[in-house]
């Protein structure tokens, strides 16, 4: 049934080679763990790129149920978090796979950071990999707000502040991400939209990027 | 039988690489599985939540009902997500011919609009969206597929209580 299909459509639109472009690529010796139990290390930008996945999608299914409003976003997340089946779990991906993804990023880092990998050709990797990491940053900042409890109150009051320390900008900067004078109603849908929509828009396309630059350039040499 | 004898037992023997699709393939979607099904369990839990059945609210004095039908309103504690409210509840009370009080509800049948009584025609329910009518028993006589719903009525120390909707049982 589901080779009947998949010949169907390939007879038509020649797929095969679209999907072996992606499977079919080279797994040197050196990084692969099943030769080189060490090569472990090379596992965590995949890693990285599960959890992302993870994270979008359960972030899909949160605003579900989440309301960015002052007087709905804690009942809302009250609501999916003890009410709903699967809530616990649910946010509970979404919560703890943003702590990993920063640390899975970090040792993904460190890896490249340790095998020279940054160096000529691929510096440019480099560079995209560093702005998909303040893009994640983001991400945990802004989402970090929405739930609308005394802790996302407060970090987000101090991360204000710290914009706000920027030299001769910064009075601007605050109130341009806080959408008025004070952390509030429009702060919540102003980081809502920035967390759901901006961050991730831009945050695919660097990944693509990225994956395509590494595709093209391979992967770098054994130390 | 003896010419059996000597012939190799044909075994269905797995490829190497049929194995790995199907270990790979397997441990794949059990992976994706273990990610996909509590989100799909959270989204489709409001179909599998228990609807809780309304309570008889009381609403007028059994002595004002006429054999007109007039609109009476009423609340009902609603809850709806993490919103609850007093949401505001109609009713179109009369007497029947046989002497019953029932109540109508005022959602039409044909695409839920809100229908009034005497409003285009008399003795008439008529629904403002498509122009559907009902009898005052909540017949209906045009547009619309079905009779209007009523409210369970209970008599109870002169008072009328007005419970769960229910298919219209007069007509």
């Amino acid at each position: 049934m589901f080779k009947a299909v998949y010949n169907w459509i390939d007879e038509r639109l020649d797929v095969a080679p679209l999907w072996r472009d992606v499977a079919d690529h080279e797994v040197p010796e050196h990084v692969n763990p099943a030769h080189h139990f060490s090569a472990f290390v090379y596992c965590f930008g995949g890693l990285t790129f599960f959890i992302t996945v993870i994270q979008i999608l359960s972030g899909m299914f949160l605003t579900m149920y989440f309301v960015p409003d002052i007087n709905n976003a804690y009942a809302s997340v009250d609501y999916l978090q003890h009410k709903v089946a699967f809530g616990g779990i649910v946010r509970g991906m979404h919560h703890w796979g943003a702590s990993l993804v920063i640390v899975m990023m970090f040792l993904h880092t460190l890896r490249v950071f340790f095998t020279g990998s940054y160096k000529a050709p691929r510096e440019m990797n480099w560079v995209v990999g560093m702005l998909i990491f303040f893009i994640m940053l983001g991400l945990g900042f802004t989402g970090y707000l929405l739930p609308w409890d005394n802790k996302a109150y407060f970090a987000t009051k101090v991360g204000m502040q710290i914009a706000e320390s920027v030299p001769y900008i910064g009075v601007y900067l605050k109130e341009l991400m806080q959408g008025g004078t004070i952390v509030g109603a429009q702060t919540l849908t102003r980081f809502f939209a920035i967390h759901v929509f901006f961050l991730p828009g831009a945050l695919l396309a660097l990944m693509a990027a990225h994956f395509f630059m590494i595709r093209k350039q391979g992967i770098s040499g054994p130390l | 039988m003896s010419n059996h004898e000597g012939q190799k037992p044909v075994r269905k023997e797995m490829s190497r690489r049929q194995f790995l699709s199907y270990t790979l393939g397997g441990t794949t979607a059990f992976m994706a599985g273990g990610v996909v099904l509590p989100m799909v369990r959270f989204a489709v839990d409001p179909i599998l939540q228990k609807k809780e059945k309304s309570a008889f609210i009381k609403v007028v004095e059994e002595s004002k009902i006429t054999n007109d039908p007039v609109e009476y309103k009423f609340k009902i504690h609603q809850v709806d997500g993490w919103y609850e409210s007093e949401a505001e509840l109609v009713a179109w009370v009369s007497k029947g011919a046989d002497g019953k009080i029932f109540a109508l509800s005022p959602v039409c049948k044909h695409l839920g609009c809100t229908i009034g009584w005497n409003t285009e025609q008399s003795d008439q329910y008529v629904c403002p969206c498509h122009g559907a009518h009902y009898t005052r028993d909540g017949k209906n006589l045009s547009v619309a597929p079905k009779p209007l719903d009523e409210y369970q009525v209970e008599l109870k120390d002169g008072f009328v209580y007005l419970g769960p909707i229910v298919a219209n049982t007069r007509v």
